[in-house]
């Protein structure tokens, strides 16, 4: 696969639609600026209907922008049709050709592309050898299993060696087990072949194990780009916050400085937060807390009330209420420390380093 | 907010396709001019007509003529009564099939009663109506001995269109039917209401739409029919078989215009409620199939009289056409029966030029199903899986064809094309040839076909041709490599339906065939009028035998090379 790799850059791109009903025109995706870098899984994670999808699909070349310009490498693509992009797609639905047996569907694109009948079968057989197909040639689609047609769909895309792949949630008909096997799978070979990737899901933790950078989209504008590891810790605002993991937001005034901490103020009781250049005395933040990175205590932190408690095994669940913010967290290995009940008073302690303070 | 970019790209997109722009451009001149522009001059004809210049002078003229104003009367009239019938009897023949216990013996009777409408010519019944029940008929002269029975008139087609059309309405009703959840009507049973109080209450509300729908699509196939008004009509003249002697008998084209216009506008006006009001809501009421197989009435006082009952309109339904054959093989129809004789059909050989009439029908048809199968299905490609500007247009067009009566059609021909276009000369070479009856088969099949491509393109996932578009198919790969092979069920029994409509129209070819082409119906048309049964009979069983052997082979194929079946499953 000696090919110079491409990156992908869409600029400025909007999509419009009409409401079927209201006959309302709407911004799918609006004035969305993305680059993707050559050779990089990429991640389009978002809520449903917030214009993943369609971003893809403009990629692909099926819907057209109504803004903007898509470039393949260097090379602006708008006006090609699907089938003259150096794109190829691995649908939800697999979409294989079901009048073709396995073999077949692999070789559409080479025998579209008219090459020599041998290096078609070199190539669809050695394909087939890196999605651990082999000697499945000969069967008909409906004679796999679910995660054996995603092969095929995947092998298809592959073999003809695209400058990008695209993927529109690949796994979401498949069991949660295989699920996980299957993108550990894409992984791999995506990084073997060294190919550009897009992947669209609503799944968090399917992108957090795959990606090398996830895009957030929210109602088709894009939220926040980054890598897995600066969206779970630096979200840019709540609505990052609260789709990547489980977050707990607490609204505070900021007080003064101390050292590189900076002291904020909830209904009179203070606590630290890590100090971030251009924070404000007197402005309100709010405080991004993970439930993991947070535990109960008699004598240290923000006083608290405990509303619900539940022993889940590997953890006790915990919801407390903070003045009245709710937060929720998680205090692992449970056996060796104190159980608080329902109605206890206590405190709510937490490191100011692993806190991630946002503007209100 | 804009959408020109857009809108530019994807116009862009369909530009660097010049298959797709080539079909596109050929298919809405050819709809536009063998749909579009015979109506539109129609209406040029009859509003200008007589003296030049614009006036309703043509239209007070026809008004001013008893036999027009009488037969729109006539239409209206059978059209109702046939609608009402045929819609009642479809809907008990489909409460019985749906709901009753039956034995093999009333289910196979159900079966054939649901597949002769495709195979039959459609006079068939007129025929054998006249046969059993004329004047000498075997039923009322020989075994009622009533020596007077009139059958032509009112009656005569009321009976004759209910029969032909009834089973349409079945088919649609038994869908209908299936799809109500019987949990809906068992809840009503459960608290204690009564069968019939269940149907009433229940049952035929939720089928109301739907009655309203088959009662219209009977009416307009009823007043646009135009084979058994003019063999049973005797002086009984619906607006079809007017509009056919205003041209052949009295010369007045002009005049058959206007009324062309007339009976295209009450089709219209129906067809646009059938279509847009009570299609859309008969299903909308239905969707999803039944959860579970429902409690057939085993009930005897039930099941007994309503099975006897059907399979008695089944048996009738079935003599009717039997009755055909057997005619043909009578030496003299009504006076001598025997012994049984073959010389119906040695004449229709040697001195009527049966092998001609068959070899015309059969070639002429034979050209026309592969095309009008190969158009319906490129256009219900482009309708379901394209999206362009043109589209709705094609789709409405092809659609408006199903609301044009042959007649009209007909008329429409003669004035747009015996002089050439727009009366210019312009492709005048046309008219009269074989390729504009064929044209016309295309015509008047495509709108069924269409419709049942649409149907099946509907079930197949959008991303499975998007797929292979993806992997560098151009759309006409796409379209031989990846739609057709996956609707080649639907091909094939499109080819086969627009085959038999060809061979058994009469409609719209009566008014163009010209004495170079005989065509069996027109054949059998005209012995049915002179009263030679016989002959008629012998033409007829043969056209039904050629239709029947069709729709076999369509069935032997579909069973052994047929593909739907093999991947339904398929995801
Ligand atoms: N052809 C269309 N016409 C009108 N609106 C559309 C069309 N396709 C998508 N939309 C709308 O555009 C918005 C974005 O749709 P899109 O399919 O991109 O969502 P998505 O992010 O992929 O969601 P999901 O996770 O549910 O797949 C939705 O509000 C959707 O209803
Ligand atoms: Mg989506």
């Amino acid at each position: 696969m000696e090919k110079i790799k491409k990156g992908v850059r869409l600029e400025h791109i909007s999509k419009i639609y009409t409401d079927p009903k209201t006959k309302n025109d709407f911004y799918a995706v609006k004035d969305t600026s993305i680059t993707i870098d050559p050779g990089t899984f990429v991640t389009l994670l978002g809520p449903s209907g917030c214009g993943k999808t369609t971003t893809l699909r403009m990629i692909a070349g099926f819907e057209s922008p109504d803004e903007g310009e898509i470039y393949l490498g260097d090379e602006p693509i708008n006006s090609l049709t699907p089938n003259k992009r150096d794109t190829a797609m691995v649908f939800q639905s697999y979409a294989l050709l079901p009048h073709y047996n396995i073999f077949d569907n692999v070789a559409y694109g080479l025998k579209l592309r008219k090459l020599p009948k041998e290096e078609i079968r070199d190539r669809v057989l050695k394909i087939l050898d890196l999605v651990e197909l082999t000697g499945m040639e000969t069967r008909m689609t409906n004679q796999l299993s679910g995660g054996q047609q995603q092969r095929v769909a995947l092998a298809r895309a592959l073999v003809i060696e695209p400058s990008v792949l695209l993927f529109d949630e690949p796994l979401s008909n498949l069991d949660a087990k295989l699920r996980v096997q299957m993108r550990t799978e894409i992984r791999r070979i995506q990084q073997e072949v060294g190919i550009t990737a897009i992947y669209v899901t609503h799944d968090q933790s399917e992108a957090m194990a795959i990606s090398d950078n996830i895009i957030i989209m929210d109602k088709g504008v894009v939220a926040q780009m980054g890598t897995p590891h600066q969206i779970y810790y630096n979200p840019v605002n709540e609505f990052v916050a609260d789709f990547i993991g489980e977050a707990n937001f607490l609204r505070g005034t900021m007080k003064g400085i101390e050292g590189n901490l900076a002291i904020m103020e909830l209904n009179g009781q203070r606590f630290k937060v890590e100090y971030h250049e251009g924070m404000e005395e007197g402005r309100q933040y709010t405080a991004v807390l993970r439930p993991e990175a947070s535990c109960l205590s008699d004598d240290k932190g923000v006083s608290c009330k405990v509303v619900l408690s539940c022993f889940m095994g590997s953890y006790q669940n915990y919801h407390v209420m903070v003045g009245d913010s709710l937060v929720r967290l998680e205090e692992y290995n449970p056996k060796n420390k104190k159980i608080y009940k329902v109605g206890d008073q206590c405190r709510l302690d937490f490191d100011p380093a692993s806190v991630h303070v946002l503007p209100c | 907010m804009a959408k020109g970019q857009g809108a530019a790209l994807d116009k862009k997109k369909l530009m660097a396709d010049p298959v797709m722009v080539t079909t596109i451009v050929l298919l809405i001149t050819f709809l536009s001019l063998f749909i579009l522009y015979p109506l539109a001059i129609l209406l040029v004809d009859s509003f200008i007509g007589d003296g030049g210049g614009l006036s309703f002078s043509v239209f007070s003229r026809i008004f001013k003529i008893p036999t027009f104003t009488t037969a729109i009367t006539n239409t209206l009239k059978v059209g109702f009564m046939v609608g009402i019938i045929a819609t009642a009897v479809g809907l008990l023949f489909a409460y019985v099939e749906v709901y009753v216990k039956m034995n093999r013996f009333a289910g196979g009777l159900f079966k054939v009663v649901s597949m002769l409408p495709v195979v039959s010519p459609p006079f068939v019944l007129s025929l054998s109506m006249i046969m059993l029940f004329g004047k000498a008929g075997i039923i009322t002269r020989y075994l009622l001995k009533i020596y007077d029975n009139s059958v032509y008139g009112f009656w005569g087609i009321v009976v004759v269109q209910s029969l032909t059309f009834f089973p349409v309405c079945y088919m649609m009703f038994k869908g209908l039917l299936k799809n109500i959840d019987p949990s809906l009507e068992e809840a009503a049973r459960d608290m204690g209401a009564s069968r019939f109080k269940v149907f009433t209450s229940v049952t035929f509300p939720l089928l109301l739409p739907g009655i309203g729908n088959a009662f219209l699509v009977t009416f307009i196939e009823s007043i646009a029919d135009f084979a058994n008004p003019m063999i049973i009509g005797g002086n009984y003249d619906t607006l079809a078989t007017t509009i056919y002697l205003q041209i052949t008998g009295a010369y007045d084209k002009a005049g058959a215009a206007a009324m062309a216009v007339v009976l295209l506008c009450i089709t219209l006006a129906m067809f646009i409620v059938q279509k847009y009001v009570l299609e859309a809501r008969s299903t909308a009421t239905l969707t999803g199939k039944a959860s579970r197989g429902r409690m057939l009435i085993e009930d005897k006082s039930v099941r007994i009289p309503l099975t006897t009952l059907c399979s008695l309109g089944a048996l009738f339904v079935v003599m009717m056409y039997i009755c055909v054959p057997i005619g043909a093989l009578f030496p003299t129809w009504g006076f001598k029966f025997f012994p049984l004789t073959g010389k119906w059909f040695k004449l229709v050989f040697t001195r009527y030029n049966g092998f001609k009439a068959f070899k015309d029908s059969f070639m002429l048809s034979l050209i026309a199903a592969p095309i009008t199968a190969l158009l319906s299905m490129i256009i219900s490609y482009l309708v379901v899986k394209r999206k362009f500007r043109s589209k709705a247009f094609i789709e409405a067009v092809s659609m408006l064809a199903m609301a044009v009566p042959g007649t009209v059609l007909g008329v429409g021909y003669i004035r747009g094309f015996s002089g050439g276009l727009f009366h210019t000369g312009l492709l005048q070479g046309l008219y009269g040839t074989g390729a504009i009856l064929i044209i016309v088969f295309i015509i008047r099949s495509l709108p069924t076909g269409t419709r049942s491509g649409i149907a099946a393109l509907r079930q197949i996932d959008k991303s499975i041709e998007e797929s292979a578009y993806d992997m560098g198919a151009d759309s006409f790969r796409v379209f031989t490599t990846v739609t057709l092979p996956l609707i080649k069920d639907s091909f094939l029994s499109g080819l086969v339906t627009a085959f038999v409509r060809s061979i058994t129209a009469i409609s719209a070819i009566i008014l163009l065939v010209t004495p170079q082409y005989l065509l069996i119906t027109v054949q059998i048309n005209e012995f049915a009028e002179k009263g030679s049964f016989g002959l008629a009979c012998a033409f007829a069983s043969i056209l039904i035998l050629i239709t029947y052997g069709a729709v076999l082979l369509m069935n032997l194929f579909i069973k052994y090379f047929g593909t739907s079946r093999k991947f339904k499953e398929a995801e």
